[in-house]
């Protein structure tokens, strides 16, 4: 890799500083330096820098910052809502944010708030995130006493208010729409699109914004250095750094900040100073590159770059054809001796049990997944049970492509089809050996189109 | 401003077919319109989409090529191309299906929903074959109630959650509930609180499967057995369309269809669950006579002779203004107009009243510019001059609560007492009894108001006053708010109103099933059929019946203190239970006692019928056709299901009868002769031939005066209905009755349209002129009452359908909290009241929704209540209170 | 157990003044609830529907969808341990297996001593710490066995009840900021200071475009003159 410094964008504080979560720390290390100076601009030249940084939202969907807020609907009422439910398994960034620089992120939700002239901003936690909660709690307690909240913030004429709520513990919660029926109180089951498109018609029917918490994390260090200055980083669309958290079978399991498209899988997963190799010198079997619910990939993707397009548009392994994706950016690193029939399972499992229930093909089908599932693990496995997977796991996701088709009302449906695709097509022996009998029949060929809209 | 939007066009493609659809409709909407039927469970027509089942998935040709979506919540847009049928349509289907049943049981065979459940139509017509789930289903204990009136069984539920938003969205009563989550979430109570909505039997009637069943028709009867005809529910005066299901000459369902302009395929539970009082044991089946002071049975010769003689002895001795009519407001307008014609043409005398004392005076009634249910859903506001109407026409309620909810209609409520629209109400004006004429002056005056009014605070004024802004199309919902009050203050309310602003229209709330009907075919003293007055129609009557009374009679009221009193020699009770239903029970009694003589028609006996010298038995809903008339004016059919029992008859064969007994022919042979002279004398039902009614452009009825007498039929159609029960067994909705069962056969369908009469036809019934009467002042020391109706009641309809009986509450006073202190009384003890007739103990209540001063008592939870307290020569009742 | 003393219905109070509609306080009052009582009871869910205005039928619903909300009873402790994908490859499953040997009982069980309720939990975010527990929602990891077995001494002797409250507790710091926020006058504000942006936003456009066009014209130049000179190298 080449010798170019890359800033820290979002964890210089965080790598820097054990104290990294005090107001101290903060103000003395040019905390609020990006609010006073957005405040000094106007709020569609602060949409113009981030339109410019050409920032992707690090939720998992990967849209445009800049240009989601340039979508939203015009009204009096607006709001802003951070996601930081993060509950996508081996996903563990926005925790580390919110524990280690809360005061960042407050500033970047002031940022944004400003931006989009919104009339009060919530920062949704995860419930399980107690000191997470505290810390957060604490940063807009902090802030009210800075005047960076409260009536006329730095004297700008702009008021804002800040409300930390806590979840409950839910991980469809983290689904925007479902996220916002939480917030106003209910069960979080995903809203229909259309017409609840939050950027319309969001929280109580009005305009929302919905961004994730490493989203906002990037908004101080935009303003203060220019929107340019974070597009130079990275390459095509996949712009400026973003951190991957690394966990499996490697030498040091961690979050890193590296800047996006120059570095790649290889690199995240062996070089020193990042993950340092599989454990035990073992060799790679696979891994999953974006979060729970992407398509896994295997040691022929390790020379693809972290990025958006990069990945998304590889040669992936699904039966239907279509790469994977970068999702909420985690990796898991399975070695050569993992059982991956187990790791798909439990996977498979995960996304049953958070099923919300709302429609009918996650509801019933995720768990029929799970079931059939745990009993090819326990050796219970049928003739037939293969052909039976990949047949329900379609009535989910037809088509078993990547950017997927569903049959569901939000993406949870698809993603407990995504493991279990994923290690069926890698590794048919492993189950194979499991169901007694290696059945016969071709997997579903590619469809013509997409799927619900 | 609410105004009915006016629907922009547009033509799709179903399948290859070109539809018209309408801006904003959904696919599935559209497709189904144009013929297509596209699979659903959750969708019901009536609620919000919710995306839930993924049954409707179509192919629709986008920008970027064919893909799938749901039918349900996708609306049509210009030249969309949509797709049914295709083979990636059908996998999702076949997908769905399978998901659906790998946790359904299969108990089809006892199931109550089997034969027309949806999931198994469906599973027949779209789904896969055998089952490929090998792990064991999901289990939930078997049927629990979670009403009186409703049992679960989650584990046939499919989570359509069409339960939970009609419960939530519709009616307002978000009892049920999703509980816990994903593959567990279950449909439950919250612990020891049950889903106790007037509207709870909707839910069995959409949910798809047999998840929700009615207790009172569990395993009665199988979907199979029953055939249906289409009728009108006359348990209120809504007049909400509905199919009568019998097995064995019992009536075993009623099921709502949806009118459009009616009940949006509604029903409450009072109405759905009375068939019982239709089967009940306890229904009169043969005339009866009193002998040696003994009811004893008589063959219906004897029996006619018996009133015939009675009747004749009073007019020839006493003269024919000694002779009463009372009651009729539950017949079929046929009925009406024969009895109509019978008093006032044969028995010669104008004491007819359909009103119990408990109603509004008819002038006012027929009088006002009259509004529909549709006018009142989209006028900008509504003035709430009225008793409760989730208590007195449930389903009216409904429909004006979607109206203040989703389009935005202003409410003003009128009222000494919360009701089930004032949370949906703009401004809620609560005054104290007695006083509407004042907050109604209060509201139609000029400049800002400064002080409060009969309790109602200025501010509350003001923002009423500014939805009464001149621009603003206004209807009133009238009726009587307290039965401890006169009809007065209400009337000079709505008077006031009227002249005010003559642009404002009135829809009544009456309750009883055929008031509106009966008042307008001349139930009513002063009045003649067709809202015709005494005076304007007399000629034309004359001519027809050979006379009719020379001058206004009494109404039901001065009626019975005429015969308290000993002047009224013959009394004919028509379906009428003074004793139960009017406001002054002292009255009643003494009146029912010192009329000379009673005869009584009625299907049950009540107690005003245990005090008749002769009963004549005769028929209810469900077991003859005609039509009858609903709040609205819409005239509608009834359909005959059943046999009456024993030898009931229909109430104008009895009318019919009794004439030829008095030597009299009322010339009314069969319904549709009776229809055909009601046409061609009653001017507001001009133009109204059998045919027109029959037509089934008009099955979601007419309403009259029709706009000219040979307008086309109004359009519209009922709805294709989304229910199951009723779509299944479509193929045998009749209209009418079937051939040869009843008395009689109703009308030629298609006949030819009967010209209307060419005499000129008598103005219609103007209202009276104002009289503004100021409100009595309040006894600091006593507390006024307000007494009104609840639904469930211990009047003879609840009481005979067995499961509704046990849901009238017991009878408390109801008092504000700053009295229950002001008099020391304890919350939850008793207290005697007196008011002028007489003394009574009740349970207190705590109350904040009345106004201070005044206290409530529900009028018909049986003794002692209400209408023992209250002086109906009183214009209010005050009661004297003290701790007991 | 019962309705939610007057201290903790204060805080509740407050808490619903924070939203624009009450109702988006239900998930901190359910907390609240939780933190007076360790679950959440029928009376107290009672108490928190009349207080939003809903239905308790409303509220079970609401609170039966969220893991962290119970409606039985649980220990003073409530172990999760994470058996998820990161977890389970560096042993959970392994772990979860010696919890309950340590502890007594299956995962889902109370000690019947009421202190510790152990439950097998998703991925709780603490991937670079596998295997790892939580505790009342606080986090502990790598658990080799004996950390485990030492971590329930310590949390059984009371060693570390600063860090880990009892259950229920979920957050200590309370909000002191003061804006209460009026979406409409908010909105009434924002129309306004929008069409003063706007203005000001129109004279700025305005003389960025002059300065772009002449900044355009320049580079224009400039690039004609380096092509040139690119040609010539
Ligand atoms: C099942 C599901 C779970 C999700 N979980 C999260 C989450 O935990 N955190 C998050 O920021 N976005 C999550 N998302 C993505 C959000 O819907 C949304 O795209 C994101 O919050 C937008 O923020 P961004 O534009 O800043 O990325 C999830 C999406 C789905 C379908
Ligand atoms: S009970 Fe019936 S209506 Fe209710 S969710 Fe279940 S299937 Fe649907
Ligand atoms: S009918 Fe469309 S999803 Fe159920």
């Amino acid at each position: 890799m080449e010798t170019r410094t890359v800033p820290r964008i979002v964890t210089s504080r965080i790598t820097a500083y054990d104290d990294s979560h005090t107001i101290e720390r903060f103000l003395a290390t040019g905390g609020y330096d990006g609010l006073r100076k957005a405040l000094s601009m106007t709020p569609e030249q602060v949409q113009a820098e981030v339109l410019t940084s050409n920032l992707l939202g690090r939720g998992g969907a990967g849209f445009e910052a800049g240009k989601k807020w340039s979508m939203m609907r015009k009204a009096p009422t607006r709001y802003l809502v951070i996601n930081g439910d993060e509950s996508e398994p081996a996903t563990f960034k926005d925790h580390m944010l919110v524990e280690g620089d809360p005061n960042q992120l407050v500033e970047g939700t002031i940022i944004s708030a400003y931006a989009i002239q919104a009339c009060q901003a919530f920062i949704y936690l995860r419930g399980e995130f107690a000191l997470g909660l505290e810390r957060v709690q604490q940063a807009v307690n902090d802030a009210y006493r800075n005047g960076a909240l409260g009536e006329d913030i730095f004297g700008s004429g702009f008021s804002l208010d800040i409300v930390v709520q806590p979840g409950a513990g839910a991980y469809i919660c983290g689904e925007e729409t479902a996220l916002l029926e939480s917030l106003e109180g209910r069960r979080g089951m995903p809203r229909i699109k259309p017409p609840y498109f939050p950027a319309a018609m969001g929280l109580y029917g009005e305009p929302t914004i919905v961004n994730n918490v490493e989203t906002m994390a990037n908004m101080p260090w935009i303003i203060s250095n220019g929107g340019a200055a974070f597009a130079a980083l990275g390459a095509g669309r996949s712009t400026g750094t973003r951190i991957f958290a690394l966990s499996g079978h490697v030498n040091n399991p961690a979050n890193y900040e590296v800047e996006m498209v120059k570095t790649t899988f290889r690199n995240l997963i062996y070089d020193e100073g990042l993950g340092g190799g599989i454990r035990g010198g073992k060799e790679l079997k696979c891994f999953v590159p974006g979060g729970a619910s992407a398509p896994w990939f295997g040691p022929q993707h390790l020379d693809l770059p972290l990025g958006q397009d990069e990945v998304g548009k590889s040669n992936g392994v699904l039966p239907g054809g279509g790469g994977s994706m970068l999702g909420s950016g985690s990796i898991v690193v399975m070695d050569q001796d993992t059982d991956v029939v187990r790791a798909a399972w439990r996977l498979a499992r995960f996304f049953a049990r958070e099923s919300c229930g709302k429609c009918t093909p996650c509801r019933e089908g995720t768990s029929w997944l799970d079931k059939v599932m745990k009993r090819i693990v326990d050796g219970h496995g049928r003739p037939g049970d293969l052909e039976l997977l990949r047949d329900v796991c379609d009535n989910i996701a037809p088509g078993l492509a990547f950017p997927y088709a569903m049959t569901t009302i939000c993406f949870l449906g698809p993603s407990a089809a995504m493991p279990i695709m994923s290690a069926l097509t890698m590794f048919p022996e492993e189950f194979e050996r499991r169901v007694g009998s290696a059945p016969a029949g071709s997997l579903p060929g590619k469809p013509e189109t997409a799927g619900v809209v | 401003m609410p105004t009915k939007p006016t629907v922009e066009t547009f033509t799709i493609t179903v399948d290859g077919r070109e539809v018209e659809a309408e801006k904003g409709e959904m696919i599935i909407a559209a497709a189904e319109r144009g013929g297509t039927y596209i699979p659903r469970f959750c969708w019901h027509p009536r609620m919000k989409p919710v995306g839930m089942c993924r049954m409707c998935v179509v192919d629709v040709k986008g920008p970027r090529g064919w893909g799938l979506v749901p039918a349900c919540y996708v609306p049509v847009g210009p030249n969309m191309e949509v797709n049914t049928q295709s083979p990636r349509v059908k996998k999702a289907q076949d997908g769905i299906l399978e998901l659906l049943l790998i946790n359904h049981p299969l108990d089809c065979p006892v199931c109550d929903k089997g034969g027309e459940c949806p999931l198994q139509d469906h599973t027949l017509a779209f789904g896969p074959g055998e089952t490929r789930m090998a792990e064991e289903k999901r289990h939930f204990e078997k049927p629990i109630p979670i009403s009186d009136l409703v049992l679960l069984d989650r584990e046939r539920c499919i989570m359509c959650a069409r339960c939970t938003r009609f419960a939530d969205e519709v009616a307002g009563d978000p009892f049920i509930q999703i509980i816990d989550r994903g593959n567990g979430s279950q449909i439950n109570v919250f612990p020891d609180e049950p889903f106790a909505s007037y509207f709870s039997g909707n839910t069995v009637q959409i949910c798809p499967v047999g998840a929700l069943t009615a207790s009172p028709y569990r395993f009665k009867a199988r979907p199979w057995d029953l055939d249906q005809v289409e009728s009108t529910c006359t348990v209120c005066a809504v007049g909400c369309r509905v199919a009568l299901q019998s097995s064995s000459n019992r009536l075993t369902r009623m099921l709502g269809l949806d009118s459009e302009p009616v009940n949006h395929g509604w029903l409450c539970d009072k109405g759905r669950f009375s068939i019982d009082a239709v089967n009940s044991e306890n229904r009169l089946s043969t005339p009866l006579v009193r002998r040696d002071g003994e009811l004893v049975e008589a063959s219906w010769g004897e029996a006619l002779d018996a009133a015939a003689a009675g009747l004749r002895a009073a007019r020839d001795l006493h003269g024919p203004s000694t002779l009463a009519v009372l009651g009729g407001a539950r017949l079929a307008d046929e009925d009406a107009y024969a009895w109509a014609k019978l008093a006032k043409g044969v028995l010669g005398t104008d004491n007819v009243d359909c009103q119990m004392g408990d109603g509004l005076p008819a002038e006012v009634v027929l009088g006002l510019p009259r509004a529909t249910i549709e006018d009142a859903t989209w006028a900008d506001t509504v003035i709430l001059l009225a008793p409760d109407l989730k208590e007195e026409l449930p389903v009216l309620h409904l429909r004006l609560r979607e109206a203040a909810r989703d389009h935005g209609v202003a409410i003003i409520e009128l009222s000494s007492r919360a009701t089930g629209l004032t949370v949906d109400a703009k401004a809620s004006l609560r005054h104290q009894p007695g006083w509407a004429p004042a907050v109604m002056a209060a509201l139609l005056a000029e400049g800002d108001p400064t002080e409060s009014v009969a309790g109602v605070a200025p501010e509350a004024l003001q923002r009423a006053r500014r939805l009464l802004a001149p621009d603003r199309s206004v209807v009133v919902v009238l009726g009587r708010g307290s039965l401890a009050e006169s009809a007065e203050p209400t009337v000079q309310a709505a008077l006031a109103l009227h002249r005010a602003r003559p642009s404002a229209t009135f829809l009544p709330a009456l309750r009883r099933g055929n008031v509106n009907g009966a008042l307008e075919l001349g139930l009513a003293p002063g009045l003649l059929p067709g809202a015709t007055s005494l005076a304007d129609g007399a000629t034309r009557f004359a001519e027809a019946w050979g006379s009719v009374p020379g001058a206004r009679g009494l109404d039901t009221t001065a009626a019975l203190a005429e015969a308290a009193d000993g002047r009224l020699h013959g009394l004919v009770l028509l379906g009428a239970d003074p004793l139960t239903d009017h406001p002054d029970r002292w009255l009643a009694r003494r009146g029912l006692s010192g009329a000379g003589f009673v005869v009584a028609v009625d299907a049950f006996r009540t107690p005003s019928v245990e005090q008749a010298d002769v009963v004549l038995p005769v028929a209810i809903w469900g077991e003859r056709p005609g039509t009858t008339t609903n709040i609205e004016g819409r005239v509608t059919r009834l359909g005959q299901k059943v046999v009456p029992p024993g030898v009931a008859w229909a109430d104008w064969m009895v009318a019919s009868e009794l004439a030829f007994a008095l030597d009299a022919d009322l010339g009314l042979e069969s319904l549709a002769g009776i229809a055909t002279e009601i046409e061609r004398l009653a001017p507001s039902r001009a133009g109204l031939t059998p045919a027109r009614i029959d037509d089934r452009a008009a099955r979601d009825g007419l309403v009259v005066p029709l706009a000219t007498a040979d307008a086309p039929p109004v359009p519209g159609e009922i709805e294709a209905n989304d229910d199951p029960g009723v779509a299944a067994v479509q193929g045998h909705v009749e209209t009418g009755a079937p051939a040869g069962v009843g008395p009689d056969t109703g009308g030629e369908p298609g006949g030819p349209v009967a010209a209307p009469s060419s005499a000129p036809a008598p103005a219609r019934v103007r209202p009276p002129a104002p009289s503004p009467a100021a409100g009595v002042k309040t006894d600091a020391y006593k507390l006024r009452l307000v007494s009104s109706r609840t639904l469930y009641d211990a009047g003879t309809i609840v009481q005979e359908s067995g499961a509704l009986a046990k849901l009238a509450a017991t009878p408390a006073l109801h008092v504000h909290p700053s009295d229950i202190n002001r008099f020391s009384l304890g919350d939850g003890g008793l207290v005697r009241v007196t008011s002028s007739r007489s003394v009574a103990t009740l349970t207190v209540m705590a109350d904040p929704t009345l106004p201070r001063g005044a206290c409530w008592l529900a009028f018909n939870l049986g003794s002692p209540g209400a209408a023992d307290l209250i002086d109906a020569n009183e214009p209010i009742t005050d009661l004297a209170v003290e701790s007991a | 157990m019962s309705r939610l003393a007057p201290e903790f219905e204060k805080r509740a109070v407050d808490l619903m003044a924070l939203y624009p509609q009450p109702r988006s306080a239900l998930l901190p009052l359910l907390h609240v609830l939780q933190e007076q009582d360790g679950y959440l009871s029928e009376d107290g869910m009672e108490h928190v529907a009349e207080l939003v205005g809903l239905l308790p039928a409303e509220v079970l619903s609401v609170a039966s969808f969220y893991d962290m909300f119970h409606t039985e009873p649980v220990g003073r402790y409530l172990v999760g341990i994470c058996t998820n994908i990161a977890c389970m490859l560096d042993g959970a499953e392994e772990l979860l297996h010696h919890a309950e040997q340590r502890l007594g009982i299956k995962h889902g069980a109370t000690t019947p001593d009421g202190l510790f309720t152990l439950e097998e939990v998703e991925c709780v975010a603490h991937c670079n710490k596998a295997p790892c527990a939580q505790v009342n929602y606080r986090y502990f990891g790598p658990l080799a066995d004996d950390d485990f077995d030492q971590l329930i001494d310590d949390l059984a002797a009371g060693a570390l009840a600063d860090q880990v409250p009892s259950h229920g507790t979920l957050i200590r710091v309370r909000r002191e900021g003061s804006l209460r926020v009026a979406p409409e006058r908010i909105a009434e504000e924002r129309a306004i200071v929008t069409g003063q942006i706007a203005d000001r936003a129109a004279g700025a456009a305005a003389a960025k475009k002059a300065t772009e066009e002449a900044e355009a014209k320049r580079q224009a130049d400039e690039a004609k003159a380096g092509a040139e000179e690119k040609k010539e190298s």
